[in-house]
């Protein structure tokens, strides 16, 4: 054995080109990659300063200052002509995450709904829950929108002639109106006895699931937390003597006065985007329930937990470490589909921003980065917050 | 001495199969779910009846102009019909349609083998369909060699443009899709870094902002004298953003890939090119064809937005013809039409991709 140690000492080193070391050929390589990257990089950058000097546009976020100069089908904040571009974008913002949120809220109820509908005992109801997902999935969002809004909703009638329920809701070509609550005097205390009720039940909740995890005893935190936040407002709202009023809508001239307007833009796009994503979280939501497994409910079956307890304790919290993931992926999607606004003129982000101020000033590198920049941040922060939820969701292995 | 006869068993009780038993089972099993299957059978008469007559018995189907559609109250489907031409070929000239034929019939001849199991050669059928199509195709579209008469992009539109854009989107995603794929999971940082950097950019943004930025800033990154067609410039578009979604779903059968067979080619002294073509991309490719056939459906959805920055897909022909003044209110027709043209192309696809799945899934269980 020694011998032939020494055989292999003594043999002649043999050369190894530096070429042939994977640490250096990385090195290398990603060196020559670097300059590949700063090159182009460098070689766009001079590209677009050119072409933008040859067509007289200036570069830098100056124009932000300056007065836009056209009118927004619907604000959230107050904003006409004589606002900066710097405003139309924050309109425009604003208008996105309202579509955006909205959107969530509703695409999550509905799909909730159609996916356990999905599994129902009752094949008439799962039928047509599936009859739903598979037609609404497989059809563009685009052609939704556009039939909501093309087909549907414009042929309404106009104001004059509109559908009206109960003499306070008005349907017609312009949107919905529905009457508007103006709080009187002393509103905000029952705002404060609303929010009290809220913290009031997280105190609730905490207490008893300590007093529960010490002595095993129950208590009724739904219902309690339930009379907190629903029963502590009305009582502060029957003490300050009521003070609501609503705004009835009604017609004046051509058009309707009074209420709030949901504009058909607003309408068409919300139930589009509710409805085609909830189809895609329906699936989820039934993949996940099946995933857990039916031993997990015969055990708790055998352990002489009631159904509707078992589903609540047992099934939805194990399936929801499946779902969860999907579904963040999902409002994703939502959020980014949601800039499909712009084909039906409902002044979201894309729409106004890098639509109509885009238009007006030319100044292209900056506002698509400025949209693109809400966009990534706006699917970061739902990442951050969805991967805390999950991680608090997830298995706790000891 | 009896003796033992067998006697035949009897048959289950009446209430446990048939029809009868299947609706205790299935429709009134309980109350409550007695009342859902009532409220349901009301909607469904409520509903379906007037979809029903609207659609099928009372519509139009005879006929080839407008005045047709005034005899009856039902749908108007002579406006398809007439339009069809416009909706398959959109502007295209009508002398030099029969290539457009011939590029759907190679498209059909190259995925029609692809359902069937043991059809002679499917593999490279498919392999051609990816490499070789594309090319005669793109000859045959285009012309102007081969004594074919040269045809303009813009002219091209209608279900041809939808299936133009999401097939190179595909196929061009494809290989970037695996570069990306690969350099996420490079050892190198800096080449992890720019690869995880772009895919989390495009994946970040909506396909609109793409497509806009395509067609308003592409012209101005480019040097001067540079000019793409419109349609090149969607394609870009798309292709980048399509990629950044593909190395996802890849990245996803690379990680599938047990250590094992990493080791396995490093001992057997392949380097890393050869490890990843010769024994880790043909598992890993393999493991995720649903993956794929899912991205390009969410991508053939996805054309519709080319509308925005002004080409003419499906959806763009409806809806530049709905608006004629001649027909009047044939909105919903020519929705539901373009409607069913994607429905049967993603639920087709929908469904060879979870067929696949099944057929996959043997191997790989653990």
């Amino acid at each position: 054995m020694s011998q032939k140690k020494t055989d292999i000492a003594t043999l002649p080193k043999q050369k190894t080109s530096p070429l042939n070391d994977p640490r250096i050929r990385g090195v290398i390589f990603q060196a020559l990659v670097a300059i590949l990257l700063i090159w182009f990089g460098w070689t766009v950058f001079q590209n677009t300063l050119h072409n933008m000097e040859s067509r007289g546009i200036t570069t830098g976020f100056a124009f932000l200052d300056n007065p836009a100069g056209f009118g927004i089908l619907m604000t959230l904040i107050e904003y006409d002509e004589t606002h900066t571009y710097g405003r139309t974008f924050i309109v425009g913002l604003l208008n996105t995450l309202l579509v955006a949120g909205l959107g969530v809220i509703f695409a999550t109820v509905l799909g909730f709904v159609m996916g356990i509908a999905r599994l129902s005992q009752n094949w008439l109801i799962a039928k047509i829950a599936t009859v739903y997902v598979e037609t609404l999935r497989n059809i563009p969002l685009l052609l939704q929108i556009f039939f909501w809004y093309f087909a549907i909703l414009q042929p309404l009638p106009g104001p004059r002639k509109s559908l009206d329920a109960a003499g306070v809701l008005f349907v017609n070509n312009r949107g919905i109106y529905v009457p508007e609550p103006i709080p009187g005097d002393g509103f905000g205390f029952v705002l404060i006895a609303f929010f009290i009720g809220i913290i009031a039940t997280i105190a609730i909740s905490r207490w008893a699931s300590k007093r529960q995890e010490e002595t095993g005893q129950q208590f009724p935190t739904f219902t309690a937390g339930l009379g907190c936040i629903l029963g502590l407002p009305l009582i502060m709202f029957l003490i300050m003597g009521a003070p609501l009023t609503w705004g009835i809508p009604a017609l004046k001239g051509f058009n309707f006065k009074g209420g709030i307007q949901i504009v058909p833009e607003l309408i068409a796009l919300l139930f589009a985007l509710s409805t085609y994503t909830a189809a895609f979280i329906a699936e989820i939501v039934r993949s996940g329930i099946l995933a857990v497994s039916h031993g997990q409910t015969e055990a708790a079956e055998s352990l002489g937990i009631k159904r509707s307890v078992t589903l609540r304790l047992v099934v939805i919290p194990q399936a929801m470490r499946v779902i969860i993931p999907p579904l963040t992926s999902q409002y994703l999607n939502l959020v980014k589909n949601s800039s499909l606004a712009t084909a039906i003129g409902y002044p979201d982000i894309v729409s106004v921003f890098m639509g109509t101020t885009l238009n007006q000033t030319g100044q292209a590198v900056e506002i698509v980065a400025m949209t693109m920049a809400v966009y990534l941040a706006i699917s970061l922060t739902l990442s951050v917050i969805m991967n805390w939820y999950n991680k608090a969701m997830s298995l706790k292995e000891r | 001495m009896g003796v033992y006869q067998e006697k035949p068993a009897l048959a289950p009780p009446n209430s446990t199969t048939g029809p009868i038993a299947w609706v205790r089972l299935n429709l009134v099993s309980t109350p409550l779910n007695t009342v859902m299957t009532l409220i349901a059978i009301y909607a469904l008469w409520q509903l379906l009846p007037p979809i029903l007559n609207w659609a099928i018995f009372d519509a139009n189907f005879a006929g080839d102009d407008a005045a047709a559609c005034s005899t009856s109250s039902g749908a108007c489907w002579v406006f398809v019909k007439t339009r069809l031409g416009f909706f398959t070929y959109g502007f295209y000239e009508e002398a030099e349609r029969w290539r457009v034929d011939v590029s759907f019939l190679l498209l059909a001849l190259v995925i029609v083998p692809q359902f069937f199991n043991n059809f002679p050669y499917k593999a490279w059928i498919g392999l051609a369909g990816l490499t070789v199509m594309p090319i005669v195709t793109g000859i045959l579209l285009l012309g102007g060699v081969f004594g074919l008469p040269a045809v303009e992009t813009h002219t091209w539109g209608g279900l041809m443009l939808t299936l133009v854009l999401s097939f190179v989107g595909i196929v061009a995603a494809l290989p970037i899709g695996v570069v990306l794929a690969l350099g996420r999971r490079s050892e190198m940082p800096m080449i992890r870094m720019v690869c995880v950097t772009f895919i989390e950019i495009w994946r970040g943004v909506p396909l609109i902002s793409v497509l806009f930025m395509a067609s308003v800033m592409l012209p101005l990154f480019l040097p001067e004298g540079w000019t793409f067609e419109k349609l090149l410039r969607a394609l870009i578009g798309i292709t980048l953003f399509q990629s950044a979604y593909m190395a996802e779903v890849i990245r996803g059968g690379l990680q599938a890939i047990p250590k094992g067979q990493f080791e396995a080619a490093s001992a057997l002294g392949l380097g890393y090119w050869r490890s990843m073509s010769l024994i880790i991309l043909p598992q890993a490719l393999k493991l995720v064809i649903p993956g794929i056939v899912n991205t390009f459906i969410a991508l053939f959805k996805d054309t519709t937005l080319v509308l925005i920055i002004g080409l003419l897909d499906i959806l763009a022909t409806v809806q530049a013809t709905i608006v004629d003044p001649a027909w009047r209110g044939v909105s919903t027709e020519g929705y539901i039409f373009a409607a069913f043209c994607f429905w049967v192309f993603c639920f087709g696809m929908s469904r060879y991709s979870q067929a696949l799945e099944r057929k996959l899934h043997t191997g790989h269980k653990r």
